[in-house]
């Protein structure tokens, strides 16, 4: 019996194309440097307080009202970005109008625009003499600035374009046959789009959901422009953590950090956990 | 169900995928519409099922005019080239599907459903899959699954698009035998769209070829083997070879010394004549600058193999070997021509023989495509 | 009429609905600004742009933006290359901690560099006596911007390289390149168009960046102030008409970038994919890993 020379483990994972190492190596250390032993002083660091005056940093009640309005408010946004978003994504994929492509390119602007930028820009528009601001303050004495509605609307601007990114791409796959085959079982249009199309969307709304979500969380630039900052109304959890810093309570702003950061990944967990249950039988 | 087509045009831009397009299916039939990609029979598919609007031309199916009418409220069956199967729905939802968006008054209720759906998985030989989800089938089960959502809504009229594209070959064929008898059962009208000549004329009790958005002939599988209505059927069908000759005198020549001319009674002038495999046989000859030359011998049936034969000029031509004398390859060989389908210059065709044909057939003791080996007198080559 | 179209008056009503949210909520926006800056005139926006402050802000915008762009272009690509075109233990991982950035607060970017490097920090007493200053200075402005736009360059090239296969790199090491030879022979021209997209939504995000360098800049006007964060300057200060022309010069450059991101859609043939779907990536991928010991397969 004779086996030829044994493989290192080395030559049995890689492919055939040379260059794996130096590669390898710069992303690793490019990663370590910038992201995960920052992310680590984020993990140890507010453990430095104790356990004890762990929980008595996080249960302030101005943290937890900023905790609240924080996740509140990206949870608010993101609800109605979905449908806008719904709504922006079959414009574009399914209908035809002058503009359309003006509106496609459009949707992507609050990621191009940087954060300060949308943050005076809202803050412009819906002050009491903004061009929306004025109206809404004189018809329905509805102030939107410097209230935690105001928050909403930036949150709403930033996470607009991943409900509807996130849908675009499905509903393009989608295809007409899935309707056509309804069509010819006897569904009018109400039912096929409540029954089929409407499901098939569904896992990817929730998606463009988590990540709207996601995204408005940690939303800073363009809600401190327009929120009013007052502290346990409008002041959110990013704002707190740079007012820590500026006491020069690290542990605390890193408590706030932590617990931002737990708390979103228990979010999107649950999302992710129903999106599963959603596709159930698609592995 | 009958269905009649008249005169059915629907263009794409510039093209025509129907053009004018005429048609009688009569009740109970099982037809099938073959041609090459872009002949158009995807689009009639589509526009039968009201999911493509006609420009001119009338269906009725049944004896009621379809233009308006638009898919939902037809009631035909259709079975989608990739299944269409909703993704988000278990086996069961996709069949119950169709009588669960019924109107009201006449959708039936929770257990007449499931009845039915169980009733449909039962016929369609799958009813272990009732909880499963259309991404954990296969190919064949899909299918499945698919016609009997369709048939869920007791259509009166089935229309399936290249069913079986997805399946392989083996599955294929099996899945093929299965659906011609559950047509035999049910005796729903039926139409199937393919591309794949064999699968049309087992199936079907008539085949029409489609050419460039006309239906090119219309027949039954047999007649359309063996007297096709244009050369391009004669192409299309059969795995013929396609030769120009030309005809002088009742005799049509091939410019080739190793193939023999035909008697034909056509006007002289340049003719197309479509060879079949099985119309050629091929035999070892001495060696001869103007002789064909074996280049390839498949295994086909032991008795028979076919060959491929280069002849002079850069021609080849699909032949099969006299029963009991092998042929290698390289080894030189003559070819005896049986029959041909012949198109004039008139446009007339005719089934040509050998000017000395019935000579010829009782000397190879042949019938036409049949193999009798083993009783040939031997010719030495 | 098609069997899967909608009645006329809703696809009309559906199209009027989606451009009316597309004029409130994305262009009157971004006209607001315009109008705000040029409100009181040109001459006073000009001035504003001008104004040494300003422009010492905008010089900061582009050194920042020169250091970080390039470093994350080389790590991106080379992580790219890893993960598409070689096999390795981890791939899943790797590629879920290249998106990480993206699924955390810009404050909590900035945050972490101050808990490392700010006066209290692990490395701050050490810094300190060497007289090295990184927060409140340039190179936290550097490390910061690093982090957030860490993730752009890899996930704008990645779905591209992984469409393309290996086939074509295979082929070139048959034929004895080696990995630079291949790496810059064959997969580069491959992917030029994303690259520079990518590449454009690096800068933008890098010089746009809010509040990940508010963290670390100390606002230090005229030293460590850069554009975005001039921006809130100016406008604590009530100098709306300066903010707003500040605001202005950072919107053309989204718009430039957004009209340049197009151009290459187009050029490439495909939508430049962004890394937007990062965070739930990361779930799909951390929760299969949580979740898999208990489902049955």
């Amino acid at each position: 019996m004779s086996a030829g020379p044994a493989l290192s483990p080395r030559a049995r994972r890689q492919t055939a194309i040379p260059g794996f190492g130096l590669a390898f190596g710069i992303t690793l250390f490019w990663l370590s440097a910038i992201v995960l032993v920052p992310l680590l002083a984020l993990l140890l660091r507010p453990f430095e307080l104790g356990l004890d005056g762990l929980w008595a940093s996080l249960a302030e009640p101005r943290v937890a009202a900023s905790l609240r309005l924080s996740f509140g408010a990206a949870l608010l946004a993101a609800a109605l970005a979905a449908p806008l978003g719904l709504l922006l994504a079959w414009a574009v994929v399914r209908l035809r109008f002058p503009g359309r492509a003006v509106l496609d390119a459009a949707i992507d602007l609050p990621f191009a625009l940087p954060t300060a930028v949308a943050g005076l820009a809202l803050t412009a528009l819906l002050a009491p003499n903004g061009w929306l601001g004025a109206p809404l303050a004189a018809w329905f004495g509805w102030q939107v600035a410097f209230t935690p509605a105001g928050i909403v609307v930036a949150l709403l601007f930033v996470a607009l374009p991943f409900t509807a990114r996130t849908v675009e791409p499905v509903l393009r796959d989608l295809g007409r046959e899935a309707e056509e085959a309804a069509a010819t079982l006897g569904a009018s249009r109400l039912q096929t789009l409540r029954r089929v199309v409407l499901p098939a969307l569904a896992p990817a709304l929730l998606t463009g959901f988590g990540l709207g979500f996601a995204r408005a969380v940690g939303e800073y630039g363009s809600v401190i422009f327009i929120a009013g900052n007052m502290p346990m109304v409008s002041e959110i959890a990013p704002l707190l953590i740079t007012i820590r810093l500026e006491q020069f309570d690290y542990a605390g702003a890193a408590a706030i950090g932590l617990a931002m950061l737990l708390l979103a990944f228990g979010v999107l967990l649950l999302l992710n956990l129903a999106q599963r249950a959603l596709r159930r039988g698609l592995a | 169900m009958s269905v009649i087509v008249e005169g059915l045009v629907r263009r794409f831009g510039a093209t025509a995928a129907l053009d004018g397009v005429s048609l009688s299916i009569r009740e109970g039939e099982f037809a099938a519409l073959l041609g090459p990609s872009g002949s158009g029979k995807t689009t009639l598919l589509r526009v039968l099922a009201g999911l493509e609007p006609q420009e001119a031309g009338r269906v009725a199916i049944a004896g009621r005019e379809m233009a308006g009418v638009p898919a939902r409220e037809r009631g035909i069956g259709v079975v989608f080239q990739n299944y269409a199967l909703f993704r988000h729905m278990s086996v069961f939802d996709n069949i119950a599907f169709g009588l669960s968006v019924q109107p009201r008054g006449r959708r039936p209720d929770r257990a007449e459903t499931a009845a039915r759906v169980r009733e449909l998985l039962r016929l369609t030989q799958i009813p272990e899959l009732e909880r499963r989800w259309p991404d954990q089938l296969s190919g064949g089960q899909r299918q499945r699954v698919a016609l009997a959502r369709a048939l869920a809504i007791q259509p009166k009229l089935l229309l399936l698009d290249e069913p079986f594209g997805a399946l392989d070959a083996l599955v294929r064929r099996e899945v093929r035998r299965w659906l011609r008898g559950l047509h035999e059962r049910l005796g729903i009208t039926t139409i199937l769209v393919t591309h794949d000549q064999e699968e049309a004329m087992e199936l079907a009790d008539r085949v029409a070829v489609m050419d460039r958005g006309r239906i090119a002939q219309f027949d039954a599988p047999a007649a359309i083997l063996d007297s096709p209505a244009t050369p391009f059927v004669a192409g299309f069908v059969g795995e013929a070879a396609r030769l120009e000759g030309a005809v002088g005198g009742g005799v049509l020549r091939f410019g080739q010394a190793a193939l023999p001319p035909l008697a034909v009674s056509l006007p002289d002038g340049p003719a197309l004549a479509f060879i079949r495999p099985w119309d050629l046989l091929a035999e070892p000859a001495a060696e001869a600058a103007d002789q064909g030359r074996v280049r390839q011998v498949r295994p086909g049936s032991q008795a028979q193999p076919r060959v491929i034969v280069d002849l002079p000029g850069g021609v080849a031509l699909d032949a099969m070997a006299r029963p009991g004398v092998p042929l290698e390859r390289g080894q030189p060989c003559r070819l005896r021509l049986l029959s041909a389908q012949v198109f004039g210059a008139d446009g007339r065709r005719e089934n040509a023989f050998p000017s000395d044909a019935q000579a010829e057939r009782d000397e190879t003791g042949l019938p036409r495509g049949a193999a009798g080996p083993g009783r040939l007198p031997l010719r030495s080559g | 009429m098609n069997a899967t179209e909608d009645p006329r008056w809703f696809r009309a009503l559906l199209a009027l609905l989606a451009i009316l949210t597309g004029l409130l909520l994305l262009a009157l926006p971004l006209a607001a600004v315009f109008a705000e800056a040029l409100r009181r005139g040109w001459d006073v926006a000009r001035a504003a742009i001008l104004e040494p402050d300003t422009l010492a802000a905008i010089r900061m915008t582009l050194i920042v933006a020169a250091i970080s762009v390039p470093l994350n272009t080389v790590g991106g690509l080379a992580a790219a290359w890893c993960i598409a075109k070689h096999d390795f233990p981890g791939k899943r991982l790797l590629l879920v901690l290249v998106e990480l950035p993206l699924s955390v607060s810009p404050v909590i970017a900035g945050l972490v560099f101050v808990l490392v490097f700010g006066l209290q920090g692990w490395l701050g007493p050490w810094l300190q006596a060497r007289g090295i200053q990184v927060i409140f200075a340039l190179p936290g402005l550097v490390l910061a911007t690093l982090f957030v736009t860490f993730p752009f360059v890899a996930r704008t090239v990645l779905p591209l390289m992984q469409d393309q296969g290996r086939a074509e790199e295979e082929a070139a090491a048959t034929l004895g390149a080696s990995g630079w030879q291949i790496f810059q022979r064959v997969t580069l021209p491959n992917i030029r168009w994303a690259l520079l997209a990518g590449v454009l939504l690096c800068n933008a995000r890098a010089m746009g960046e809010f509040g990940a360098v508010s963290v670390v800049s100390g606002h230090i006007r005229g030293q460590t102030n850069t554009m975005p964060l001039h921006v809130e300057i100016l406008y604590n200060e009530y100098q709306f008409a300066g903010a707003a022309a500040v605001a202005a010069l950072l919107a053309l450059l989204g718009l430039v970038t957004l009209v340049a991101k197009s151009v290459l859609e187009r050029l490439s043939g495909r939508r430049v994919s962004g890394a937007e779907g990062a965070p739930m990536r990361m779930l799909t991928v951390v929760s299969g890993g949580l979740l898999l010991p208990f489902v049955q397969v």
